[in-house]
């Protein structure tokens, strides 16, 4: 935080020498040691770390797989099963890279509902935020991208199927949408070109991400974090040193993340993925469904849940891009979805809403399967458009706590009385 | 007033989400349409997370699809020295040698000092070729059908889910705790042991099986293994030959040739897990003792 | 220390002419940086290709490979030709002939959905119209869908036996590309 003092203390001549030239040091400890973190944190604000962490696996096992993997339409499908079959622990690597996806993909959603539930993307956090749904975005790239690489039917057919939305472009401007097509792939159709340069992109976007990671960081720092109240640090007993005390509950939220992940790798290897892609990538036959990954679903479904191609494509991105407007739509004067017993509702059933997208878009585009993505895909919408602003106007929120640390230590004086108590605050680090 | 709105807001609220859940409850079921396959889960010995390969069938499996699958099926991301590794059928080296140099479909090398392309008996480096040197070739002799290289079929098949959405989220999360992988393999033994005679009023075309397992139920693929068995087991094979058990020992010999890592996985797997879990505790209790000081203040 | 000099900022004519004159050269380098992505040399040449039908009988179709992309080529029966004549054009989800050999604007009769005189020959461009996945129907064990033609097992379009869409997601008639009649029995597509 701005008003926060530096607090480093060199304790050595090598390491002032070092402070004096490039304070690095003191720069790492003012903000991963010293750094006053709200006390009342829940295990929910462990998956930023989390994800810090997936990031850095998937570039690590990304690095190594490509030392073995080979871009091109003859042979990606052969290394990468040279990868499962020859390469020592090639095996594991591949798995650690392929469910790291995945992974990625669990931590953030449960990031990003965490951030609407509690409010995060409020002033003084919109750029925050709005980072954040960027960092997302160049996510799914990535991800699509490098789904692709195995070069199997649904790597092909999935690449297919997407590029070919821009095409959809020739509605607005004759001519435009397939000419920004043959410009993506390469050619008259997907190929090998096409698979090259989604190899050379793949590579590189990570760190991109890992860019737009450090200015997400650096915002918050400014900001500060927000916390399950929603309130802001007021005096010297709302907040704990990140070092030791945020940092010890991340670590153990982290290794709680990797058993599950290791679940996966080990036991589930193929659970998230898609039996078809064990097949190589055949342009003259078309594997019966066509279904991206799992995290794509719930776009997937509202895309083909609008009955106009070009409108589909537009509802695609413009649920992504809506997540930009939020700080904006959101008009309650309070942030924590905790103290506001109308929004609350609203809230569960947005997150059911994504849920039943995330089905709908696993099923065929037909008969009760449309109705429902389409009901799911209005909601969708009107939850930022409509729901947001007017509940925020209309709800009258519960008391507050009085500070972070009345919060936790249960203080009195708030007025809200028994029932409306925050009940979940008082319980938050402790009890977890 | 504001209190009223607030009120009907809520309400509004709740009745949306209580009508979502129940909507939805009875909602999509068989929309697909087509009447749905149902497959049985076998049990396997790889199966779960304890699994680990049965030798002697993945030998007697090996043996099935020497004698039976490789007049028309490849192998070839399989090499023959996968045959005597560890995690496999782990043949002596010397039989695999043998198999090798016998093994029909030879290995196009060259060019030799004339500078033509030339045939040879396979090595223990060589990969475990099928008949056709190509998908055309293969097309052609069949029929216009492809039987494909089978090095991969356990993890390339799977089992359509058709239960409606309740019964599905129910299934994944058993799935997932129970760690069940092996729809590959109970889709293709049920493919092996499916064949019937179509059900009256089914139109079969010509030169096409009915088969209960296949999608659309029509198959190129002559029934491969008749019902007393294709192939004759050693005495000491450690099972009978017929239909149903050759089924079985290919099938988990194809699972072997698709995963041969199998083994390795799950062990390293529990390791790991045993690791992880330690950890966790520790970090459990380091964080509460970490924590117990901010209580006192 | 800085110097002190009279207005750092003034402009004059050469030093904006300077700037201009750098940012064009870096502007004009974007141009092979994005031209370097659309299709190569190499994949231009095969722009045309000739097929013989002969080998083709009645009912039969085959699949050729044209600027990577899978063309149709059925030899239609005649009741396969009289089931997409009798379709009347108000039936049709897309009314237009989609024929790159005639006008943009033509009606989609199953006449303009191929060459005058070659009825019996459907020419089309294999690839849904929808997103781009290859309907099942060439083969003769695929199903066609509900209109005896072709259909695409993606997201469930049916093409009738002129390539027309009748049902489903896809918004227009499959693409009859550019071709001739070389010879009778010999087509140059492209």
């Amino acid at each position: 935080m701005a008003q926060h003092e530096s607090t480093y203390v060199p304790k050595s001549a090598t390491a002032r020498w070092w402070d004096e030239r490039l304070p690095l040091m003191r720069l790492l400890h003012d903000s991963f040691v010293d750094y006053p973190t709200p006390r009342n944190l829940n295990y929910l604000w462990t998956f930023g770390g989390i994800l810090s962490f997936c990031l850095v696996a998937q570039i690590l096992t990304g690095i190594v797989l490509a030392m073995h993997y080979q871009p091109s339409a003859a042979e990606a499908f052969n290394s990468v099963e040279h990868i499962r079959r020859n390469v020592n622990y090639g095996w594991m690597i591949r798995n650690f890279h392929a469910v790291g996806a995945s992974m990625f993909f669990i931590a953030v959603y449960i990031h990003i509902f965490r951030g609407l539930y509690y409010g995060s993307y409020k002033a003084p956090r919109e750029i925050l935020w709005i980072l954040g749904v960027l960092i997302f975005l160049v996510m799914m790239a990535t991800a699509f991208m490098g789904y692709a690489l195995p070069w199997g039917q649904m790597s092909f057919w999935g690449v297919t199927v997407i590029t070919n939305l821009f095409s959809s472009l020739d509605g607005i401007f004759p001519g435009l949408g397939t000419a920004i097509v043959e410009w993506l792939w390469g050619g008259y159709a997907v190929t090998g070109t096409t698979l090259n340069r989604f190899f050379s992109l793949h590579y590189l976007l990570p760190f991109v991400i890992a860019g737009l990671v450090v200015l997400h960081v650096w915002a918050l720092h400014v900001a500060g974090q927000n916390n399950p109240t929603g309130l802001d640090i007021k005096t010297k007993s709302d907040a704990v040193p990140m070092h030791p005390y945020a940092t010890s509950k991340d670590l153990l939220w982290m290794f709680i993340f990797l058993i599950m992940f290791a679940w996966f790798v080990f036991f589930l290897p193929d659970y998230l993925g898609h039996a078809d892609n064990y097949i190589e990538a055949n342009p003259l036959v078309t594997p019966p469904h066509i279904v991206p990954e799992w995290y794509f679903l719930p776009f997937y479904a509202i895309l083909r849940a609008i009955p106009d191609k070009l409108g589909g494509v537009i509802a695609m991105f413009a649920a992504i891009a809506i997540l930009v407007f939020i700080p904006w739509l959101d008009t309650s004067r309070v942030r924590s979805t905790k103290y506001r017993p109308i929004y609350k509702w609203f809230f569960w059933l947005f997150a059911f809403s994504c849920l039943a997208l995330g089905y709908l878009g696993s099923k065929p585009a037909e008969g009760v399967y449309v109705f429902w993505a389409r009901i799911f895909t209005f909601y969708y919408f009107a939850h930022f458009l409509l729901v947001m602003p007017i509940v925020g106007i209309l709800e009258t929120p519960k008391k507050l706590p009085r500070s972070i640390t009345d919060a936790v230590l249960g203080g009195k004086g708030d007025g809200s009385g028994g029932a409306a108590k925050p009940k979940g605050a008082a319980a938050a680090p402790e009890s977890r | 007033m504001k209190t009223l709105m607030s009120n009907t807001l809520r309400a509004a609220g709740m009745l949306a989400a209580v009508l979502a859940t129940s909507a939805v409850m009875t909602g999509p079921g068989n929309a697909a349409g087509g009447e749905p396959i149902h497959i049985e889960r076998e049990d396997w010995s790889f199966g779960g997370f304890f699994g680990h390969f049965d030798r002697p069938q993945l030998r007697r499996g090996f043996q099935v699809y020497k004698d039976v699958c490789a007049a028309c099926h490849g192998l070839s991301r399989v090499y023959f020295r996968n045959l005597a590794e560890p995690g496999g059928p782990m043949f002596d080296e010397a039989s695999v040698q043998a198999l090798a140099k016998d093994w029909p479909n030879q290995i196009t090398d060259g060019p030799n000092d004339e500078g033509n392309m030339f045939q040879r008996p396979a090595k223990l480096s060589d990969p475990i070729h099928g008949p056709y040197k190509n998908e055309q070739e293969a097309r052609f002799v069949n029929n216009g059908a492809y039987p494909p290289d089978l090095s991969n079929i356990i993890k390339a098949r799977t089992i359509e889910n058709h239960d409606a959405w309740y019964a599905h989220v129910f299934k994944m999360g058993r799935d997932i705790l129970t760690g069940y992988q092996e729809a590959g393999a109970d889709y293709v033994h049920a493919l092996l042991v499916g064949y019937t005679d179509p059900p009256s009023g089914f139109e079969l075309s010509e030169g096409m099986h009915y088969n209960k397992a296949f999608p659309g139920h029509q198959i190129a693929m002559n029934p491969p293994i008749p019902p007393e068995g294709a192939v004759e087991y050693q005495e000491n094979a450690g099972a009978k030959s017929s239909l149903e058990q050759n089924a079985r020992d290919v099938t988990a010999f194809l699972a072997w040739a698709s995963d041969p890592s199998l083994e390795s996985r799950k062990r390293i797997g529990w390791q790991v897990m045993l690791y992880l879990l330690v950890t966790t505790v520790l970090l459990y209790i380091a964080k509460h003792r970490i924590w117990a000081r901010v209580k006192k203040r | 220390m800085a110097t002190d000099v009279e207005d750092p900022q003034r402009r004059d004519f050469l030093i904006i002419a300077g700037n201009a004159f750098a940012a064009v050269g870096a502007a004009s380098l974007i141009w092979p940086f994005v031209q370097q992505m659309n299709p190569d040399a190499g994949a231009k040449a095969l722009a045309s290709i000739e097929v013989d039908l002969s080998p083709i009988k009645v009912g039969q179709a085959i699949t050729v490979m044209w600027r990577g992309k899978p063309v149709f080529i059925r030899h239609r029966t005649q009741e396969e030709i009289d089931a997409a004549k009798k379709v009347p054009l108000t039936d049709l989800p897309d009314e237009a002939a989609r024929n790159d050999n005639i006008a943009a604007d033509a009606a989609a009769t199953d006449e303009n959905r191929t060459l005058p005189g070659h009825e019996n020959w459907l020419v089309m461009v294999g690839i849904c119209t929808h997103l781009g996945c290859i309907p099942k129907g060439q083969s003769l064990s695929d199903t066609k869908g509900d209109f005896g033609g072709w259909f695409c097992p993606c997201h469930g379009s049916h093409y009738d036996t002129a390539g027309r869409i009748r049902k489903g997601p896809a918004p227009r008639n499959l693409e009859v590309p550019t071709y001739d009649f070389v010879s009778d029995t010999k087509i140059k597509i492209g």
